[in-house]
């Protein structure tokens, strides 16, 4: 099969890859050990792949990795790792939300892109935010609260920083 | 060994307030620290199956049947095998046809031995016909459209009806399976109870109230498909990486199908994507392991999402005819239940499923005479399984709608009614001995219930009084209903757990056990019990679960047996490996035992010195009377303590569309103890998800050929955040006498109530009785336009 040159920066990080062409870009992802995005339905369907794309959600399984090429891509690797979770991620745990885990990733990449657009959601933005992510563990009722724990959180930390 | 190991279900039938003060005393349960996995899982790490590559690996495609039912006269897979990366081709030419049920389930197992890894005769729509490995998975999905099979269609029996009608085709009529109950009638398992005479009470009482209820198909739908990866590893030994709820049930039904020994097979449960039942099913592992064998590399398949819903395994769709006889004041005499349940293609399950059906629903109100009717059928369509309730929900649609029926024909209230009837503290289960799981059980008396205050604190919260008051005239009406409900905790006299636990010189501890965290938080629960028996946190915990190599044996994550089964062996063991720090302090100091205290990680002298677990550790592995503190427990239990619950919601529906706006649900659960209060929580709020889909937008859609036409979660629709209403899970503070620091189950109960309770509240809305789930706005629509 043919291949195409992909360059991006991912995570902050300049890369360039070669890979198969015609391939999605969850595959791309993960084949390079960013193994966060997760395979739920491989359809556009269920969120467990979200990435953002120059700031932007989108489901990568349903985006061409050439598509992406040439492009800012954030994984949930580049929001948070172990040294330095982010308070998103602090905010998912503490709250209960993560039960099996693998929608986890997803909910919290749309949950960045929610607070980097809206700092001070409502439940109801939160809602709508989530929305496209599928879940099977939590009635969603813990995961909501995580999005308003984060922003309370994000915007006591902006605060106590002097402001974003 | 633990010296509590045959004491601990002789605790004393303690209800009330003695019991309720340990509440006052735990410094772990009870609480809810962080999950245990809940960081890495948030960071997105490595965790899951397909999150490890073993290099060299290979990907399996399945050539799935495109017909409901014929027999395979041929598969010519010459081009295939001609392909470069094609390495390996699996059917039933190549691989030995050795029956088995893939139901995951004990041995020897209750389900029949109806399934071949490769079966000459497709049954349904996706049935396996033939297996490719190749190096990359489009090159195995380009193999698959090469080959050319042969088939000769036969009829398709596409409902229970059909197939225990008289002259219908045969779906098992081949000589090998085992344990069919009916296979000339294509009935799967029959299954009878009865307690009294129910013609006798029918006769008795003042009036008989017959009704049918009808539920459908629905798919457990765990986020992570279904996934195996297998390899040899540097003794030539078969490793299977699986989502599994059944690590050593795999590993069992994997030495049976591949004719190897259990000590050539390690599987390894890593974090689970969700299980639900569905990964109760021993359902793909073979081919993986099949193709590693025969390669010596290694193999992996993952189900696509239309595979998941398609070829896995669903919830037994059921028609339920149930028969009340009451008296005027509301009293029940005499109650039945006759299920014509659908197994599907195969057999998994049918028989344990629909024992619970009645096993689980019926006892729940008190009655002179009951009797219980079952059969199972084949069809050639998805195959049932486990799935969360297991059966329960089945049967509760029947009961609680009926109750809801019986309280209006009446003129009671629909709670009035229940509270007249419904089990409660120190009753013995009517039907436990009769009918068990699959067969005979063992006799049940309730020690704990907490079901009235479970319908207090809904009744309240909701608002019940206010349904005499809403408007019936406008274009969107409103209504409330209820249902209540009860489980159990582990299936009695079979499910057993084991667990080992070990000191370390810093005084943490290793603790190893075979339960299955499959997205429970029963790793947290389990390190909690162990903390809280120990004296320390759950930091001072390192556990390591659901690896045959390395845990002890436990029967899985199934029927909410894991914090009340596997939690009781936890804690025994960790009892036993407190004894043995308290007595290791006594010969340090040359004191007696007696008067030691052990806890916040230090042995205390009345005299006021203290030893550190650390010290005590670090004598005994180098110094002193040199042993390893370590102690395991093993546990099983007679009893099964159900949980109990009440459900409550208000909806409203909209007469010109038919839509159902569910606007507010209350959950209130007795759980015993709940040892992590949040994850008690998340599991009533997932169920309630689950069984709203169930109760209102999941269904499966076939053609006339079988196929179903919403395989995709775009189609097959679950509940997202927008659908959700505001929900409240209450958990209702008992103990339960039996169970690890008085808890009992709560993963399955919530399950049960969305489906009957939305029948109730529309009905309450509109006057409407809908009898079969899901309620839909067009069956809505039509029925009001039907009324006029």
């Amino acid at each position: 099969m043919s291949s195409i040159t992909f360059e991006a920066t991912v995570n902050g990080r300049p890369v360039r890859w070669e890979v198969p062409a015609g391939e999605f870009l969850t595959e791309t992802l993960r084949s390079h050990g960013l193994i966060g995005t997760k395979r739920g339905c491989e359809s556009g369907d269920c969120g467990a792949c979200a990435i953002l794309l120059d700031g932007v959600e989108v489901n990568s399984c349903v985006v061409l990795a050439a598509q992406a090429s040439g492009h800012d891509i954030v994984t949930v690797e580049g929001i948070g790792d172990a040294r330095a979770p982010h308070p998103i991620q602090e905010a998912f745990v503490d709250a209960g939300a993560v039960q099996c885990g693998y929608c986890t990733p997803g909910m919290v990449v749309a949950t960045k892109a929610l607070l980097d657009e809206n700092p001070t959601p409502t439940r109801d933005d939160a809602r709508h935010a989530l929305a496209g992510h599928l879940c099977r563990c939590t009635g969603y009722v813990k995961c909501l609260d995580a999005v308003e724990l984060a922003a309370e959180r994000t915007a006591n930390a902006d605060a106590a920083h002097g402001g974003a | 060994m633990a010296e509590d190991t045959k004491n601990a279900t002789e605790t004393p039938w303690d209800i009330g307030e003695e019991s309720m003060a340990e509440y006052d005393r735990f410094k772990v349960v009870n609480k809810s620290p962080r999950r245990v996995d809940a960081m890495k899982l948030a960071l997105g790490k490595g965790t899951f199956t397909d999150d490890l590559t073993p290099p060299g690996m290979l990907h399996v495609k399945m050539l799935g049947s495109p017909h409901a039912h014929a027999r395979i006269l041929s598969i010519d897979t010459t081009e295939a095998e001609a392909m470069p990366d094609v390495h390996c081709v699996l059917n039933m030419y190549n691989v030995k046809a050795i029956p088995h049920t893939t139901a995951g389930q004990g041995f020897p197992e209750p389900s029949p031995w109806d399934a071949l890894c490769f079966p000459e005769k497709v049954r349904f729509v996706g049935d396996r016909v033939c297996a490719v490995a190749a190096e990359t998975e489009a090159a195995a999905l380009r193999a698959l459209e090469t080959i050319k099979v042969e088939y000769e269609v036969l009829p398709a029996i596409l409902s229970p009806e059909e197939a225990v009608a008289e002259g219908a085709v045969k779906i098992h009529e081949h000589p090998e399976p085992t344990g069919i109950s009916k296979p000339e009638m294509n009935l799967a398992c029959t299954l009878g109870a009865s307690v009294g005479d129910v013609e006798a009470g029918f006769a008795a009482s003042d009036r008989v109230i017959e009704r049918t209820y009808r539920i459908g198909y629905a798919q457990q739908s765990p986020i992570e498909p279904h996934i195996a990866v297998t390899w040899l590893d540097e003794d030539e030994r078969l490793t299977v990486r699986v989502a599994t709820q059944v690590p050593f049930h795999s590993r069992r039904i994997l030495a049976q199908v591949l004719e190897i020994p259990v000590s050539r097979i390690r599987v390894i449960k890593p974090r689970i994507g969700g299980g639900f039942g569905v990964k109760q099913e021993v359902l793909l592992e073979d081919v993986p392991a099949l193709v590693t064998l025969r390669t010596g590399r290694p193999a992996r398949w993952a189900l696509t999402r239309p595979e998941e819903l398609v070829s896995a395994r669903t919830r037994h769709p059921s028609i339920l005819t149930m028969k009340a006889g009451v008296n005027d004041d509301g009293t029940l005499v005499a109650l039945s239940m006759e299920v014509l349940g659908n197994s599907g293609a195969y057999g998994a399950h049918a028989l344990t499923v629909v024992s619970c059906t009645g096993g689980k629903a019926l006892p729940l109100y008190k009655a002179e005479h009951y009797r219980f009717d079952a059969r199972v059928a084949y069809t050639n369509l998805p195959v049932g399984g486990a799935f969360r309730g297991y059966g329960a929900p089945q049967g509760f649609y029947a009961v609680e709608i009926l109750m809801d029926e019986i309280a209006h024909e009446l003129g009671m209230d629909p709670i009035a009614l229940r509270e007249k009837n419904m089990i409660g503290s120190g009753d013995d289960n009517p039907l436990a001995v009769a009918l068990g799981e699959g067969g005979e059980g063992f006799p049940q008396r309730i020690r704990s219930c907490g079901l009235p205050q479970c319908i207090e604190i809904g009744r309240e919260k909701i608002g019940w009084e206010r349904r005499k008051s809403f408007d019936k005239t406008g274009t969107k009406r409103r209504g409330i209903g209820m249902v209540a409900l009860m489980q159990g905790s582990g299936i009695p006299g079979v499910d057993m757990a084991s667990s080992f636990i070990k000191l370390n010189d810093d005084g943490s501890f290793n603790l190893l056990t075979g339960a299955t965290d499959i997205g429970t938080g029963s790793d947290t629960v389990l390190s909690q019990i162990a903390a809280e028996e120990l004296g320390v946190t759950v930091d001072d915990i390192i556990i390591y679960t659901a690896d045959t190599d390395l845990t002890p044996f436990d029967t899985g994550a199934y029927a909410s047996s894991t914090t009340y089964i596997s939690g009781t062996s936890v804690k025994k063991a960790a009892a036993g490996v407190r004894r043995q720090i308290v007595a290791a302090a006594a010969d340090i100091w040359k004191c007696e035992a007696d008067g030691l205290v052990a806890a916040n990680k230090q042995v205390k002298h009345p005299d006021g010195r203290t030893l550190s677990y650390g010290d005590i550790c670090r004598s005994t592995l180098y110094h002193h009377n040199q042993h390893q503190i370590m102690d395991h427990a093993s546990h099983l239990s007679y009893e099964c303590p159900p949980p109990f619950s009440a459900h409550f919601c208000e909806v409203e529906v909209d007469v010109e569309t038919g839509e159902i706006k569910v606007l507010n649900y209350v959950a209130a659960v007795d759980c015993g103890v709940a040892i992590h209060p949040t994850a008690a929580e998340g599991q009533t709020e997932g169920g309630v998800q689950m069984g709203l889909g169930y109760a209102l937008s999941e269904r499966y859609l076939f053609d006339d050929k079988g196929v179903m036409q919403n395989a995709s979660f775009a189609d097959y629709k679950i509940f997202s955040a927008l659908d959700m209403p505001e929900l409240e899970a209450v958990l209702v503070p008992t103990y339960e006498p039996s169970g690890p620091f008085g808890a009992k189950s709560v993963s399955e109960i919530p399950i049960n109530g969305p489906a009957p309770l939305l029948s109730n509240a529309v009905f309450d809305a509109i006057g409407v009785r809908f009898r079969e789930a899901p309620i839909t706005p067009e069956m809505i629509w039509r029925a009001l336009r039907e009324e006029g």
